[in-house]
């Protein structure tokens, strides 16, 4: 083993200039799917807040009695997939109403026109339409009849929930299908550089199988060669990720909320992919291309 | 690994070859074609039914003009290709049941000379004969105690670490001997060794593979080198368009005193010769 660690250095330290090359070509890569990785998860988180934020009101008469809203509220914990309900009082509405519009709620008089309403979360973005079904099911005259003769109306702010649903799958969806395009150019990328460098040995590879060596121990050197390689590369885009991070992001974090998505990938985390793809890659690229040469 | 060394190895009579019914007997042939033919794709012959023995510890040049077929049968000794006809036998064993994967470990038998050196141009002289003993897994002490003196043999001790291009063609030439001969390999063949060499390092390069021959390793020379033919007085094998047409104990290049038109006049006259050894 001794041997063929020193092997893979020997020819690294000879063959300097293609060598950097698939060095440079890993550092680059690593380098990008390392900014990529994090910005398609805050972009994932980002568009799961928003989901988030889906909800449904469920708007009482104006004269529902407090037994009416208990029953009411017992009616809406039995639907499936609710995650969560929030009474939202008359006086309540008034002041996040009188909150936004200001002034121009005392043309109103004292009087409040606001109803009582239930602000329903379901527990996944997408259960919200059938949430609403079995709150008010489709009449067989068309619209939509509530459940319990208290509630008025059953509002989903339909328009509205599905462009949003729509709108963050999209996100969701282009964000992954770059990562994979990206992580396989990338693939494609290192094996190429590590076939050239390879191509220019060829000859070499010939000699050795004419004196007699076997294909693994004209391998095993190549191999951690790329190893060797992809590991350089690793650590090298890693550090001047962590120079960014430290420089650059953490500083301003606080003030966006983007980047500082909860579901964001931790550094930790990153480093280990980063550090296994780039070898893993880098080993299976010298392994595999080399063994067009050895047909001799 | 070290197990088909040992069956390839005719060593001594305790030794007998894998494969074989038969022990072959100790002055069987090391080198054996039965036959052998070889087309290439293309539809060229490059080898027809070619049949000959060399016995242990002979000294034979492959001559003919070039496309005759001695690099086939070179490459067809190392199973660079395989025939497409006819039985190879080296040891008394047929190459043919040699499969892909102990390839290396026979090659390791036979050391071969090309034209064109076949060096590692990353490697010193040193290396470059030490990496013969490493594809074997000898020790670094083994490999220590017989790389110099090897290069002591070729006359190269004062070369040990410059690089292959750092050397003259005669030189380089040596270091490739001193690597097909590191492992002491009952079998030494040589591709036009000289045919990138001056007549004067030519001569040196043919001491060199007759001292080898004289420690009992057979040798085959395959040149169209007609002088160093003529000097050395060895067996002679002479081959036209893949065919053998002469085979001479201790011949020159050209049969007797024809001259090359006279000999391939009288190639035509009989129309060709039978694949059969005449010497």
């Amino acid at each position: 083993m001794a041997f063929f660690v020193r092997e893979a250095l020997r020819s690294l330290r000879r063959n300097a200039v293609p060598s950097f090359a698939a060095l440079a070509t890993v550092l680059v890569t690593m380098l990008v799917l390392g900014v990529f990785i994090p910005v398609v998860q805050a972009t994932t988180g980002a568009a799961n807040e928003i989901r988030r934020k889906v909800v449904l009101n469920v708007y009482m008469k104006r004269d529902a009695t407090a037994a009416d809203l208990a029953r009411v509220r017992a009616r809406i914990e039995g639907t499936a997939h609710v995650k969560k309900i929030q009474f939202v009082s008359k006086a309540q509405a008034y002041r996040e109403q009188r909150k936004r519009f200001g002034d121009a709620l005392e043309l109103l008089g004292s009087s409040n026109p606001l109803p009582d309403a239930f602000r329903v979360t379901p527990d996944h973005p997408d259960a919200i339409v059938g949430i609403g079904n079995a709150l008010a099911p489709a009449a067989v005259a068309g619209g939509r009849t509530p459940v319990d003769p208290a509630i008025d109306e059953v509002r989903q702010r339909r328009p509205e929930t599905t462009k949003i649903l729509i709108a963050t799958r999209v996100v969701k969806l282009t964000a992954g299908g770059l990562a994979l395009l990206l992580i396989a150019a990338s693939t494609l990328l290192i094996a190429n550089t590590i076939r050239l460098s390879l191509f220019a040995r060829r000859r070499e590879v010939e000699v050795m199988k004419l004196v007699g060596a076997t294909d693994w121990f004209i391998r095993w050197p190549f191999v951690l060669e790329g190893v060797i390689l992809g590991a350089v590369g690793g650590v090298l885009a890693i550090l001047l990720l962590a120079v960014a991070k430290i420089a650059l992001i953490d500083p301003v974090a606080d003030n966006f909320a983007l980047i500082a998505a909860p579901s964001t990938i931790n550094f930790g985390l990153l480093i280990a992919v980063l550090i296994a793809a780039s070898v893993a890659i880098s080993a299976m690229g010298s392994g595999i291309s080399l063994r067009r040469f050895l047909r001799v | 690994m070290a197990a088909t060394e040992r069956e390839i190895r005719p060593r001594g009579a305790a030794v007998r070859p894998h494969g074989d019914a038969a022990p072959a007997p100790l002055a069987g042939p090391v080198v054996e074609f039965r036959g052998v033919g070889k087309a290439y794709d293309g539809g060229d012959v490059g080898l027809d039914a070619a049949t000959f023995s060399v016995r242990r510890g002979e000294f034979v040049f492959l001559v003919g003009p070039t496309g005759s077929g001695k690099s086939t049968i070179i490459r067809l000794l190392i199973k660079e290709l395989e025939p497409t006809a006819g039985t190879i036998r080296v040891a008394g064993r047929n190459l043919a049941e040699i499969d892909h994967k102990r390839v290396p470990y026979y090659r390791r038998n036979v050391g071969v000379v090309f034209q064109d050196f076949k060096l590692l141009p990353n490697r010193t002289v040193y290396d470059n004969v030490a990496y013969a003993l490493q594809v074997t897994g000898a020790g670094r002490r083994e490999i220590r105690a017989r790389v110099p003196d090897i290069l002591r043999l070729t006359g190269l001790s004062t070369k040990l670490h410059n690089y292959p291009d750092q050397l003259s063609g005669g030189e380089q030439q040596r270091v490739s001997v001193a690597r097909a001969f590191v492992n002491h390999p009952p079998l030494l063949l040589a591709d036009e060794p000289t045919g990138n060499l001056d007549p004067a390092t030519s001569i040196g390069i043919m001491q060199l593979l007759y001292r080898i021959n004289r420690t009992g390793t057979t040798v085959l020379v395959a040149t169209h080198d007609n002088a160093m033919v003529d000097r050395m007085r060895r067996r002679v094998i002479e081959l036209s368009g893949g065919r053998i047409v002469r085979d001479e104990a201790t011949g020159l290049y050209e049969r007797g005193e024809e001259s090359t038109g006279e000999f391939a006049a009288r190639l035509r006259r009989e129309g060709g010769l039978p694949g059969e050894p005449l010497g």
